[in-house]
């Protein structure tokens, strides 16, 4: 019993990043109605920030994500602008693969940034850890799960109360309606991609002081958020939070127990595990737990 | 066969197929003369000298240049895959490497010799490549299901998960692939006792592997573009159309959307199989972790680029996708900042040089000309179809 609580307790903090990203992508998804593969760029470049703030310069661990933060957002309203407004109206399909294009691009760059060696930041908290009901939590893990739910409750009253977050909710019910009344739904195109920068940076930086660090496959873990999202459904807030969250529990758990209980499927089967809960999710629910169902007008 | 041909059959007697009168090559006096693959003799002339420039070619150009030439040949079967099922049939899949995978370790399990720990069969190519695109088929199939009840980015993400599934499949299952890092080794081209993969292979004739091999990835194209063409000219294609265009109103005149999403799947990934298990006669060795999402963006890539829903700009994509590595070292000899070696110095080595290049073609094609090379190739051919008019 232990054992299983330890794994949902770290699968939760995994998660939790998950969750971040899984954010960015589905604010993307509400406003522009395009899936952006250019999140792991923007997610391995956003870690870099904090790294070099920290690291190469010398800056305490809070200035440097904070900045990092910032620069993300920029870099996510910078990617729209030049790659993305001028095809509004153009086929989903077409922005999402010019995203694609764009995550190649950011990638080879960082890549030549990182070079060989994995990049690890220094966590500020080091390597202490808590006992709790016989559960260990790390430093680390807490502040992250502490980081998420202050960035997902600031997202929400953001969304409810704010002037600009009842825009975005306006442009994602539809566009034409909010362009009628006054939004103006490229900046809110821009917001999106920004905040989706923001929050990417964020889950970069916490991945980049995990023990693996920024390596050059690094980018594969925001992939994870995919599954998220489609397990929530693409158009959910909350889905992409309980779709996150349920990937890192997940992937956990099957780190725990697939090697005793289901031997067959291979060593490290915890790292496909999330795609696999995806296909069955998707099977029963095609349009994820949370996702609303497209109503098609000929 | 339809009873059209039959009709006009007995207006033109003497010949099988109407033809356009004498004089006029472009006037149309029969449907099927505007359905066929050839319609008007400029098309006829220029492929005739593309293929015979083709065959020549291995007597024209260098060993290294002659390899990239026939790994783009290759790839293109593979690109016309994907072009069948993202291109005609509009359903947008990120799992073409998976099926590349599937039909590579096929052909290699079938063809190759058991050595060590790993399986094999030894068996003529007659029997592997058909395998190999009918594994790859049978897993299009499975996958088909899924199209049916997702649309558009949802399918996307799912066929992502299946390259992830698939590169699990292919590490651990290692007394098939070799596993992770070592792999194994593809079979040998042999076709009528001719082994085409060792020099000197034909009788007669004192050629190199890469000459011998451009001679059958040209012969093998020809067969899998013209079945291609044939299928998006056919009601199928039609249908594939008509899906991509508006899937709803489809349904509404009758076509089976189940079916044809399936078959689109299917038939897809016959090529993609059949065209990993030739592609990687030419690399040689098979390596599990290859075929990962970057293989899948670069068979996007090849038909973006090359032009979407045509089968002549899926074979351009492919030759011009396999030679970027090759462009992108040309590049570094004129340019100085780029620095052929992997360890560094310089701006950016060829490697990063070929990435961004990649990357920054997909955007630029998507922006400036969704058409792709078949597009470019198209304003040409108008700007000298109207010379010295604009129009």
């Amino acid at each position: 019993m232990t054992t299983f609580a330890q794994a949902v307790l770290s699968g939760t903090a995994q998660g939790a990043i998950y969750a971040l990203l899984a954010l960015g992508f589905v604010i993307i998804y509400k406003a522009t109605h395009v899936i952006s593969f250019a999140q792991p760029a923007l997610m391995v470049i956003g870690g870099l920030f904090s790294y070099h703030f920290s690291a190469v310069m010398g800056w305490p661990f809070w200035p440097s994500l904070f900045v990092a933060i910032l620069l993300g957002a920029g870099l996510g309203m910078l990617i729209e602008r030049l790659a993305l407004r001028q095809m509004v109206g153009k086929s989903v399909f077409t922005m999402a693969v010019i995203t694609i294009g764009v995550d190649v691009v950011l990638r080879v760059l960082a890549n030549r940034y990182i070079g060989a060696d994995s990049r690890v930041m220094r966590y500020p908290g080091g390597g202490e850890r808590y006992e709790f009901l016989g559960l260990a939590i790390s430093h680390r893990q807490l502040t992250i799960l502490a980081v998420t739910l202050i960035t997902v409750v600031s997202l929400a009253l953001f969304f409810r109360y704010a002037k600009a977050g009842l825009a975005m909710r306006a442009t994602a019910l539809s566009q034409e309606t909010a362009l009628a009344q006054g939004v103006r739904v490229g900046a809110i195109f821009a917001l999106a991609w920004a905040i989706a920068g923001g929050l990417a940076a964020i889950a970069g930086t916490f991945i980049a002081t995990g023990s693996g660090g920024s390596e050059q496959d690094t980018w594969i873990i925001a992939l994870k958020a995919l599954p998220a999202i489609i397990i929530g459904g693409l158009d959910s807030l909350q889905g992409a939070v309980i779709g996150g969250l349920a990937v890192g529990i997940v992937e956990q758990l099957t780190a725990v127990y697939q090697s005793t209980y289901l031997p067959f499927l291979g060593t490290n089967f915890s790292l496909v595990a999330p795609y696999a809960l995806m296909l069955v999710v998707l099977l029963i629910r095609p349009y994820g737990l949370f996702g609303t169902r497209e109503v098609e007008r000929v | 066969m339809t009873a059209a041909p039959q009709i006009t059959n007995k207006v033109h007697t003497g010949s099988k197929r109407p033809r356009p009168p004498r004089g006029r090559p472009k006037l149309r006096t029969s449907y099927a003369q505007d359905m066929a693959l050839l319609n008007t003799p400029a098309k006829r002339w220029s492929t005739l000298l593309l293929v015979v420039i083709g065959f020549c070619a291995p007597l024209l150009f260098t060993d290294d240049l002659l390899q990239v030439l026939t790994l783009g040949l290759f790839a293109a079967i593979g690109a016309i895959g994907l072009n069948l099922v993202s291109g005609y049939a509009g359903q947008v899949s990120l799992g073409h490497a998976f099926f590349m995978g599937l039909g590579a370790y096929t052909a290699a399990v079938l063809g190759g010799d058991s050595e060590g720990r790993l399986v094999g069969f030894g068996l003529p190519i007659y029997i592997w490549l058909p395998a190999a695109g009918l594994v790859a088929a049978a897993a299009g199939l499975l996958i088909g299901p899924l199209a049916v009840r997702l649309r558009g980015l949802y399918l996307a993400i799912v066929t992502l998960g299946v390259v992830f599934l698939g590169l699990h499949l292919f590490r651990e299952a290692n007394h098939l692939t070799g596993g992770p890092g070592v792999g194994r080794r593809a079979p040998d081209l042999e076709i009528f006792g001719i082994n085409f993969s060792a020099s000197g292979g034909i009788p007669g004739l004192d050629w190199t592997r890469d000459q011998q091999l451009l001679v059958v990835a040209i012969v093998f194209l020809i067969i899998f573009g013209v079945a291609a063409r044939n299928i998006a000219r056919s009601g199928v294609g039609r249908a594939f159309s008509s899906i991509r265009d508006r899937d709803v109103a489809a349904a509404v005149i009758g076509v089976d959307l189940t079916g044809h999403k399936v078959l689109a799947f299917g038939l897809s990934s016959f090529y993609a199989g059949a065209g990993g298990a030739l592609y990687y006669t030419v690399v040689r060795i098979i390596e599990p972790t290859g075929f990962d999402l970057l293989l899948s963006v670069q068979f996007l890539a090849m038909v973006l680029i090359g032009g979407v829903a045509t089968i002549s700009g899926a074979i351009m994509g492919a030759i011009f996708i396999t030679a970027l590595g090759r462009i992108a070292i040309e590049i570094a000899h004129v340019v100085p900042f780029v620095s052929t070696s992997v360890a560094g110095g310089g701006l950016l080595n060829i490697f990063q040089l070929e990435g961004i290049l990649y990357g920054l073609l997909i955007i630029g094609f998507l922006i400036a000309e969704p058409r792709g090379l078949y597009g470019i190739w198209i304003r040409i051919r108008n700007y000298w179809k109207g010379w010295p008019f604009s129009y």
